[in-house]
């Protein structure tokens, strides 16, 4: 048996995942379309320190003198984004998922033990739901980035029509510099959001096709009183206990417990060893239905 | 660990029945994977329609549908003052305007029905009444510059060579006297107030390379719609031939 949480619904995975090749054909047909008037840079007067982008990101990905067949791509394609991301919102706001992502007070200052966390600076994160405080300003950030690419965007495409839009982002030629930032923005956060799923492993990845998380603390609560007797029936006791545990009753202080109990423990003792052979030892019917033998621990 | 995760049920199942669910998910994101791979590398293959994949096409036609609801006479281009205006004015394309051209025999032709063409000398559009419009004029390359124009309304135009019925159609073409470069627009983005048939920049007589002796002003659409030295125009309830069309480009190209 397993632990598992339904982590992601399948209309969050769904909108993940169109989103993921549409944002790519959004950047790429950007690209380009930005290419026929790439004149964005970092520097000062005559002094550049960064052109977007060199001649030679342009050759190595055939960019040049494709500005129609970017705008057709790009003019098609606009929809998908739009509409995927509107439905998104939508169902962030009916299905009360919101509440998972938005940050909250504590936030900012959880973020900041976040990253320190992740940088390796300090052992701990601090306890959180679904999201953690550097992902809810993340992927709420995001949010916000896909509105002004489509604000942005709209009062690059059609400035006289949508002119008041379009002065209330400081005019055309801001307009189109902030919808380029925003592009680079969306980049930046895509590389991160990638190295971050690598890290966080194959559990985190596959809930987002499966829309499971496996808890593996689950099953070592489990295992766990099982080797602290390996005497044959002892088991049965143990088993029971795990039966009798509800995890629906558990409360933040158990579970800190548990957390705990888990760190003294594994270090000094191996479930794999030492659970194995007492399972199979058992002859208890209990056991047979309530955990096979050898997928106690994992 | 189980602190950060109750925020939804847990549930217990079994490990068969979670490998089938990974499986079988697995199976779809990947079958969904492939088709779309498949489905774009096939859109993009599609027939073209004037220089783009038939599916992009009709979409942007429909953008067409949808965003031209919103042009209206009330929506100006925004207007800067004379200061703002450019005095090197960019150069972005000669077609149509070669060298093999008289412009003391230049007369604009306006063809109002077969066999009625109107033969207009420039003296004859300087004499109607006069409009200005310094405006930021914007390449469909992505760049703008604010510069000063001045013509006749073509609304103006119209009126007073009697095209009302001409204008009750859908399109009207205009081409170069070599007709080696011609746009098509829509009847709503001509009579705009903005637009005007365009003889002087920045209160003198047009240069040769912007046009001479008359070109087209239209501030709801992009450069590409902005012939210079027009030859002929035309009316037409079927779309024109239009030069950047068959290369690829948006037909209505309009801002």
């Amino acid at each position: 048996m397993k632990k598992v949480i339904k982590k992601h619904p399948i209309a969050i995975r769904w909108f993940h995942w169109v989103n993921f090749p549409v944002i790519a054909i959004m950047i790429w047909s950007g690209l380009l379309i930005y290419w026929a008037n790439g004149v964005y840079r970092l520097g000062w007067s005559d002094k550049t320190v960064l052109k977007f982008f060199p001649d030679s990101f342009y050759k190595a990905l055939h960019i040049p003198f494709r500005l129609a067949e970017g705008m057709s791509i790009h003019f098609v394609f606009m929809w998908l984004f739009a509409i995927n991301g509107f439905i998104y919102v939508l169902y962030l706001i009916i299905s009360g998922e919101w509440r998972l992502i938005v940050p909250n007070r504590k936030s900012l200052k959880e973020s900041l033990l976040v990253v320190m966390h992740d940088l390796h600076v300090r052992k701990s994160l601090p306890p959180q739901k679904k999201y953690n405080a550097a992902q809810r300003i993340a992927y709420t950030m995001v949010i916000i980035m896909g509105l002004g690419s489509v604000l942005t965007g709209l009062s690059i495409y059609k400035p006289i029509q949508f002119q008041s839009l379009c002065s209330l982002l400081g005019g055309y030629e801001w307009a189109r510099a902030e919808h380029f930032i925003l592009t680079l923005l969306f980049t930046l956060f895509f590389v991160v959001h990638i190295i971050q799923v690598i890290l966080a492993g194959w559990n985190n990845f596959r809930s987002m096709v499966t829309g499971l998380d496996v808890l593996k603390a689950a099953d070592e609560m489990i295992v766990t009183p099982l080797f602290i007797n390996n005497e044959p029936g002892a088991n049965r006791v143990a088993i029971a206990e795990a039966k009798n545990f509800e995890p629906g009753t558990r409360n933040a202080e158990s579970d800190k417990n548990d957390v705990i109990l888990e760190e003294e423990k594994i270090p000094s003792e191996d479930p794999g060893i030492d659970v194995e052979p007492g399972a199979k030892n058992s002859p208890s019917a209990d056991e047979n239905t309530s955990t096979e033998p050898g997928e106690t621990n994992k | 660990m189980n602190e950060q995760m109750n925020y939804k049920e847990e549930i217990l199942i079994s490990d068969k029945k979670l490998r089938n669910k990974t499986i079988i998910s697995f199976i779809v994101f990947l079958l969904l994977l492939v088709a779309a791979v498949f489905a774009w590398k096939k859109l993009l293959q599609q027939p073209k329609v004037a220089a783009a994949p038939k599916p992009l096409r009709t979409v942007l036609n429909l953008n067409e549908n949808f965003f031209s609801n919103f042009l209206s006479n009330k929506h100006l281009a925004k207007r800067y003052p004379l200061s703002a205006a450019a005095k090197h004015v960019r150069v972005n394309g000669n077609v149509g305007i070669g060298a093999d051209f008289d412009p003391y025999a230049w007369k604009l032709k306006v063809i109002r029905n077969p066999g009625d063409t109107l033969f207009l000398s420039l003296q004859d559009i300087r004499a109607l009444p006069k409009t200005d419009i310094i405006f930021d004029f914007k390449c469909i390359e992505g760049w703008s510059q604010v510069t000063h124009w001045a013509g006749v309304k073509f609304s103006d135009f119209a009126a007073k060579y009697d095209l009302n019925a001409q204008t009750q159609m859908k399109y009207v073409g205009l081409a170069t006297p070599d007709k080696k470069y011609y746009v098509g627009i829509d009847i709503l983005s001509i009579m705009h107030p903005q637009t005007i048939l365009c003889y002087e920049m920045n209160g003198k007589p047009l240069p040769i390379n912007q046009g001479y002796p008359l070109r087209l002003i239209i501030p709801v659409k992009y450069g590409i719609k902005h012939l210079k030295r027009i030859g002929t125009i035309f009316f037409s309830n079927e779309r024109p031939p239009d030069y950047w069309f068959e290369q690829g480009y948006d037909y209505y190209s309009g801002l």
